[in-house]
């Protein structure tokens, strides 16, 4: 079991996780200053005979330190995070050459449309593969999401990526990953009795070895 | 009315009351009953992911649709966590802080006879009643309590072909209208009272921050509530008759749902939290003996939240297929909202700053919330991060986040709160020794359920997930998830101090008088507990309430009814009664 961040399969993965760590450490200190504070406090101020609370009603000046520093650094980290955000969920953040592939959610299964040999989604050699996907490494992909029915999520730890799939609406999602392997895909927006065995197989594979995989799938799915 | 003749029959006087005080008790009773249901709702969900799969004991007794042979069913886990936090977040949570404290200390503490409108406020407790039992009602219908979640989605929760829920999804809207409803005749009530009925002398600053609290939170609920009401009734309208308002596959539109439940839904957070922070104030000054530290700061740090409060809502849909460009927007607003938290948590150690702190059970508790408080406000700092929400959304973080604020934060100032205020309800006060030792064991097993959740969470774990070990990446959280069972189950026993204390300290509790905390409080010049009316005439107010350790007097308190030979008496004409 993990104690940290699963392993990092994609190119968000490494910003993503550096943010968390900046976050982590900055709120740490945070922790640390007003739980140890608490914890000081309790020990030297606790009630004992012959001592009297010092009286006063506040500090401006203390009050104005501890207002500014918070309110400096959540700014900061907000406009740190929506680079990267933009990047990842921006308007126009689909790169132009991304490989594209189907992926249809409904009660509870996942309906994977690929663009074939000939790499055009919606041509006459797409075939469709339940519960598993395959994605190339090492350039982008963005899968088109929809839904039959309920509100699915399409999420991929190891990508550091989620995206809710919403009945009616057509949304893209994309990413690029970076490392073959065996992986899981799984839904994590309540969508009925059966979400929790909501889950695809997800393999990433090498661009050559990707393209040897679409030959004999596509040769599968129509025999 | 005065607190002279009281020749009301029983029934008017314990049950068809309409003195806030008795409504006040009456809210505590019915919710601390609510708040024991919630609690076994999540002990089943515990069972479930500590020990997926295998006989639950005492499940014996639950029908087969929802456990046969004790083997908790996926159909039945989701009505569990749909009925385990809507059971927490309305008719646990937010009647304890508003239907209790509201009622019970709005009056007391701002001098007056009684609300504003005791009939409405009589109607307010009789309605929440009624949709809590409604809501229970889900359990017992064909198909069940429902299934959609405390947040109830749709079009899973309009359509019963999606859910397999049907009569019981219909209750929980018709529930929440009802909920709504008595919301609403609080709020006005709350409301109206704060403005008209205070004593001569009490100003504005010099209210209690709990009452402070209590009046901001009303105006939140009056202007919130409605939203969810209306949701709720075109949810309804869904179910029923066939608008399809939220189902896109007749036209409608499935985030519109999420944008009016969380337009209500994040105002309605800090409804579970702001009369929480304004009874610790009040709990945090007495126990340190000093003035609260920077009042108009804490003041304006209640109003800050609740205008920020309206325009965060979005960052509960980073994710949903929401324009990304509004993403942008609603993390800005909601980092901001972190900056008057991390003011009103500066101020707290500001007032125990060279204080003299007296460790009584209400102000362990206090200190509590200020703890736990504190990591639930972090941890949201990474949520609000929308590039790292992506990543930790709908998993065990959101889940250890929220339980950190409502459990570690609103629950610990309930529980000060309960027992700050219990020897005014009741003339007698709860076992010292036993608070103190339901508050050491809650401190320590809150922790060890909860905080493991943040590493379940950024593993990836889900939220309502019936049996994480379908999925292989999860697997190896197992012995995670069976250690938090484990000390979910140690926390629920521990609560059985804090019930058992509660109920016999009715009885057998050291007699309390009328100021057994040496308060600054206008309700603590009356006798415990004070009678119908509460004052023969309305006390007059010469000071602001947190004058602890002031230099002018000998004793360590001064309360605001207490009139020094320096003292004027107030300009301010007095308000009458009814």
């Amino acid at each position: 079991m993990h104690w940290w961040l699963p392993a990092q399969g994609s190119t968000f993965a490494g910003f993503i996780d550096t943010l968390f760590t900046v976050i982590l450490i900055i709120t740490g200190i945070a922790f640390f200053v007003v739980e140890l504070g608490l914890l000081w406090f309790t020990f030297r101020y606790r009630a004992r005979p012959g001592r009297r609370a010092h009286y006063t009603h506040g500090n401006l000046k203390a009050e104005v330190i501890w207002t500014a520093i918070p309110a400096i650094t959540v700014v900061a980290l907000g406009i740190v995070s929506n680079h990267y955000w933009k990047i990842i969920k921006g308007r126009n953040s689909v790169p132009a050459d991304a490989y594209q592939i189907g992926v249809h959610a409904k009660q509870f299964e996942w309906q994977i449309t690929y663009p074939g040999p000939d790499g055009v989604l919606g041509t006459a050699d797409d075939f469709t593969l339940r519960n598993d996907l395959h994605v190339p490494a090492g350039r982008p992909v963005v899968v088109h999401l929809s839904s039959e029915d309920a509100i699915h999520s399409f999420f991929v730890p190891v990508f550091r990526l989620r995206q809710d799939v919403v009945p009616g609406m057509a949304i893209n999602a994309w990413f690029q990953a970076t490392t073959p392997g065996e992986y899981e895909l799984a839904c994590s927006q309540l969508c009925g009795l059966g979400h929790y065995r909501m889950r695809a197989h997800l393999t990433v594979m090498t661009w050559d070895d990707f393209q040897a995989w679409m030959k004999t799938a596509a040769q599968g799915a129509t025999s | 009315m005065s607190a002279h003749h009281d020749d009301r029959s029983f029934i008017r006087k314990y049950i068809f009351s309409t003195d806030h005080k008795i409504i006040g008790i009456q809210f505590l009773f019915v919710s601390l009953f609510f708040l024991l249901v919630g609690g076994l709702l999540a002990m089943q969900i515990r069972w479930q992911l500590g020990f997926p799969g295998r006989p639950m004991p005492g499940g014996g007794i639950l029908p087969a649709t929802m456990a046969p042979g004790g083997v908790i069913l996926p159909e039945y886990y989701i009505q569990l966590v749909t009925m385990h936090g809507t059971f927490m977040v309305f008719f646990a949570i937010m009647p304890l802080l508003v239907g209790v404290f509201a009622n019970y200390l709005i009056p007391l503490k701002i001098g007056a006879h009684d609300m504003a409108f005791p009939t409405l406020n009589m109607a307010s407790f009789w309605t929440a009643l009624l949709a809590g039992l409604i809501m229970l009602a889900g359990f017992f219908v064909p198909d069940g309590a429902p299934r959609a979640g405390w947040t109830s989605y749709a079009p899973l929760s309009a359509r019963p072909d999606l859910s397999g829920a049907s009569y019981g999804q219909m209750l929980w809207c018709i529930s929440l209208v009802c909920l709504g409803l008595s919301s609403i005749l609080g709020s006005v009530n709350y409301i109206t009272t704060v403005i008209n009925l205070r004593a001569p002398g009490m100003t504005w600053f010099r209210l209690p921050l709990s009452v402070w609290a209590l009046f901001i939170t009303a105006i939140l609920g009056l202007l919130a509530l409605p939203v969810l009401s209306g949701a709720a009734i075109m949810l309804l309208f869904d179910q029923t008759i066939g608008t399809h308002f939220f189902d896109p596959a007749a036209g409608g539109q499935a985030l519109l749902w999420q944008h009016l439940f969380w337009f209500f839904g994040h105002p309605e957070v800090y409804i579970l939290i702001l009369p929480a922070m304004g009874m610790v104030s009040d709990i945090v000054a007495n126990g340190s003996r000093k003035p609260i530290f920077g009042y108009h700061s804490m003041v304006f740090a209640i109003t800050g939240i609740a205008f920020l409060g309206w325009i965060v809502w979005g960052h509960h849909m980073f994710v949903s297929g929401m324009n990304p460009t509004l993403g942008s927007t609603f993390m800005v607003t909601t980092m901001i909202i972190a900056v008057p938290s991390a003011i009103k948590v500066f101020n707290w150690m500001g007032t125990m700053w060279r204080g003299n702190l007296r460790f009584h059970v209400p102000m362990l508790n206090a200190i509590g919330f200020v703890a736990m408080f504190t990591i639930g406000g972090l941890s949201g700092v990474f949520m609000a991060a929308t590039p790292v929400d992506i990543h930790i959304h709908d998993t065990y973080f959101i889940v250890a986040h929220i339980h950190y604020v409502l459990f570690g934060g609103s629950l610990f100032a309930l529980f000060g709160a309960i027992t700050f205020w219990y020897p005014k309800m009741f003339g007698r006060l709860m076992n010292e020794f036993w608070g103190k030792v339901h508050f050491w064991l809650t401190m320590i097993f809150f922790n060890l359920t909860f905080f493991p959740m943040h590493i379940l969470g950024m593993g990836g774990e889900m939220r309502r997930l019936y049996d994480p070990t379908q999925y292989d990446f999860l697997k190896p959280y197992q012995p995670l998830n069976t250690f938090i069972s484990y000390s979910a189950f140690l926390l629920f026993a521990s609560q059985v101090v804090f019930f058992v204390n509660f109920l016999w300290s009715l009885k057998h509790g050291k007699a309390a008088g009328n100021n057994p905390w040496e308060d600054n409080g206008l309700e603590w010049s009356l006798p415990s507990p004070p009678a119908h009316g509460n004052w023969e005439t309305v006390p007059t107010v010469y000071r602001g309430p947190y004058e602890y350790s002031s230099p002018l007097v000998k004793e360590d308190y001064l309360p605001q009814y207490r009139k020094l030979d320096t003292d004027r008496e107030p300009a301010m004409t007095p308000v009458s009664g009814h």
